[in-house]
């Protein structure tokens, strides 16, 4: 996933000479996952520019260069060090068209490594993906491979508004995919059906889809079931219409995250299920996400993250509910 | 091994060209074209009569919760002046003045302080940021203005405001950071009017001088009597050119003073005393600079009635302005609203076409704010 978002900078650097990128060590180091490799002998130190280690900075500057009309590309090393900058995510990149009554737009990315699974310190492997959904004017995007990664990355680039960009740490170097030369993009605010079943649907995105299909493939082979597999690619503005066809048809529906289960994603996805596809549900909506506790430390990191057997075990309480 | 001390080369001068009655030093005396001089001075009277044309409509429950500029005019104008209309301006919440300057319509800034967000948009063509509230946190969008004026080869300098309880937030140790680093085309102007509401200076902060602050940053850093409106200007001046010739950013701290509330919903009694304010009464910049005017001769008869009918209609037209369309809150939230949005937005729409009782939204009251009493429907 690192050279498929690699490339979707590259592609969209050369085509439009606004777009910037900004961070710590993405210069010459090319950041400390290398997804900005290369980018700054390509284009030089006025494109990709290594910035002081001042996370509020990183981001409220490029809220300036995108109200002249530049597009930033910003890259906070991990997500875990946000709030050092979520005000200026919060009070002025997610409001600034409405407080200038559209006179003035935030056209900028803010991508973020996120999640677990990668044996990592406290701050460097945890889910905060509900406080960004929860804000209105933001866009907030969570790929789960390299193809879609890089096409949202080129929508995300290309979007009128601030747009977060989750990128699972655990799918940088796992998961190989191909992707075309050309230049693709996806919709934003848009949903995709991965498999479709009529059993039940697994609701999923970023790392936890690799873990869902997991479950849907058991699920075929040892319940003889077809699971429907969800992978949202946009957490907000939700895919609400995708959701309710979904379960409208099937009845059934686990969703799983890895950030903490209350308040998060799932409440909002169930909810959404609920108002689109009530008379249709056979069961409760499940949710299988991550405990409410602060970083447990990486040691005890595989008991906290859903994997296949929490989620297949959920599904089947689902399925003989 | 040794210890060897590095003496920093760095000395913050302060700047004063008007005394308290008015005199000129005339070593130091600017040159500013007599058209400018009255221009200035048009401008500062009318940033006074608004301010207490404001205060009025505010208790009257015309408007709502405002910062009132009353004593800042010389430091947000002495600098505001400097700049062309290509250039950036900044604000924060204090500089009524400036913004008008700037060519904000008074209609508008009433519109804002009377919880319309159409009162924050600034028109078209013009190079100004709303105002910001979170303390600092307008300087790193400062910054980034300067950054995208140089990467695009725009000889626009950013000039961008705040106050003396701002020095103490990260935001503003991060973008003065950055922009020496960067060495973009940026003035800081900071308002140090002496109180962040009940906190005085002393209490924000160990530091001799807040230009001194510029020392670790790498940026010259002036500090100027911000009661003096050529000082200030002077000042301004200089660093406007200086950024606008490539030699970056310079701070500047206008050292001036608070003469009203913090906000109307303020009461400055409780914490300081009615001695600091008398005397700074006697330091009021407008008077200073009334009599620099009046010794050159350049004094014009009639500036106050003539503010006074350009504030007056502009309070005309502002309250002509129709109670807000509820609906108009769901235009500016996205570009392209999310389909969620269009749904809620559809919904609010029969609400009110069906003729179910409207949501309690009238003409400008005030808002709530900590330490107002709210008057009982």
């Amino acid at each position: 996933m690192v050279k498929a978002l690699n490339l979707a900078l590259r592609q969209e650097m050369e085509r439009d000479s606004d777009v910037l990128v900004i961070g710590e060590d993405v210069g010459i180091d090319g950041g400390v996952f290398r997804v900005t490799d290369g980018l700054h002998a390509a284009f030089g130190a006025k494109r990709v520019m290594d910035s002081p280690l001042a996370e509020s900075a990183i981001i409220g500057v490029s809220i300036g260069m995108a109200l002249y009309g530049l597009k930033p590309v910003c890259e906070i090393q991990f997500s875990g060090f946000a709030f050092q900058c979520f005000h200026q995510i919060e009070n002025h990149a997610a409001r600034y068209r409405m407080r200038s009554q559209g006179r003035f737009a935030v056209s900028m990315v803010i991508r973020m490594p996120y999640g677990g699974g990668v044996r990592a310190l406290e701050h460097h492997s945890e889910s905060e993906e509900q406080f960004y959904a929860h804000i209105p004017g933001l866009t907030m995007v969570i790929p789960s491979g390299p193809r879609t990664a890089r096409a949202l990355l080129v929508s995300a680039l290309r979007h009128p508004d601030p747009v977060v960009f989750f990128e699972a740490k655990s799918l940088y170097h796992g998961g190989p995919e191909e992707v075309p030369d050309e230049i693709e993009s996806l919709p934003l605010g848009r949903a995709q059906v991965l498999r479709e079943g009529r059993a039940l649907t697994l609701i999923a995105y970023g790392a936890m889809i690799r873990v869902v299909l997991e479950v849907a493939d058991q699920l075929r082979a040892e319940d003889g079931v077809e699971a429907e597999v969800v992978d949202l690619l946009t957490l907000s503005p939700l895919d609400r219409a995708t959701l309710a066809t979904s379960v409208g048809k099937t009845g059934r529906a686990v969703v799983v995250h890895e950030a903490p289960k209350s308040f998060g994603p799932g409440a909002e996805i169930a909810a959404s299920i609920m108002e689109g596809a009530f008379l249709a549900l056979q069961a409760p909506i499940a949710r299988v996400a991550g405990h409410d506790v602060p970083f447990v430390g990486f040691a005890r990191e595989r008991a906290n993250l859903p994997d296949v057997a929490r989620v297949l075990a959920a599904a089947r309480q689902t399925l003989a509910f | 091994m040794p210890r060897i001390p590095i003496a920093p080369q760095f000395t913050v001068e302060y700047l004063s060209i008007l005394d308290a009655d008015g005199r000129v030093d005339e070593a130091l005396e600017p040159h500013f074209s007599p058209t400018d001089l009255k221009r200035l001075y048009r401008a500062m009277v009318l940033g006074r009569r608004l301010d207490e044309r404001m205060l009025r409509l505010q208790r009257q429950g015309r408007i709502g919760t405002f910062a009132p500029i009353k004593g800042q005019e010389a430091s947000q104008l002495g600098s505001a002046f400097c700049l062309h209309p290509t250039d950036w301006m900044v604000p924060s919440f204090r500089e009524t003045a400036a913004m008008v300057w700037r060519g904000w319509p008074i209609e508008k800034l009433l519109l804002f302080f009377s919880g319309y967000l159409e009162g924050g948009q600034p028109a078209p063509d013009q190079r100004d940021l709303p105002i910001t509230i979170p303390v600092a946190t307008q300087l790193p969008h400062a910054v980034g203005l300067a950054y995208a004026a140089q990467y695009r080869a725009d000889p626009a300098v950013v000039m961008v405001f705040f106050g003396d309880g701002a020095t103490s937030e990260g935001d503003f140790h991060e973008a003065l950071n950055v922009a020496g680093v960067w060495q973009v085309p940026i003035v800081f102007v900071c308002q140090n009017n002496q109180w962040a509401i009940s906190v005085p200076l002393k209490k924000q902060t160990h530091s001799r001088t807040l230009a001194g602050k510029a020392l670790a940053y790498g940026l010259p850093g002036i500090q100027v009597d911000g009661n003096d409106v050529l000082a200030v200007a002077a000042a301004s001046r200089e660093a406007v050119e200086r950024a606008r010739a490539g030699g970056g950013p310079t701070l500047i701290e206008c050292v001036t003073y608070r003469l009203s509330v913090h906000t109307t919903a303020d009461d400055p009694t409780r914490y300081r005393s009615a001695e600091e304010l008398a005397a700074w009464e006697r330091k009021d910049p407008l008077t200073r600079f009334t009599g620099y005017l009046r010794t050159r001769g350049l004094l014009d008869e009639g500036v106050e009635q003539e503010v006074d009918a350009e504030i007056g209609a502009a309070v005309e037209r502002f309250e002509a302005v129709p109670p807000p369309d509820p609906l108009r809150m769901f235009d500016h939230a996205y570009g392209q609203p999310p389909p969620e949005l269009q749904r809620q937005r559809d919904a609010m729409a029969r609400w009110l076409r069906d003729g179910r009782p409207r949501p309690p939204v009238e003409g400008p009251p005030s808002p709530p704010m900590r330490g107002q009493r709210m008057p009982r429907q």
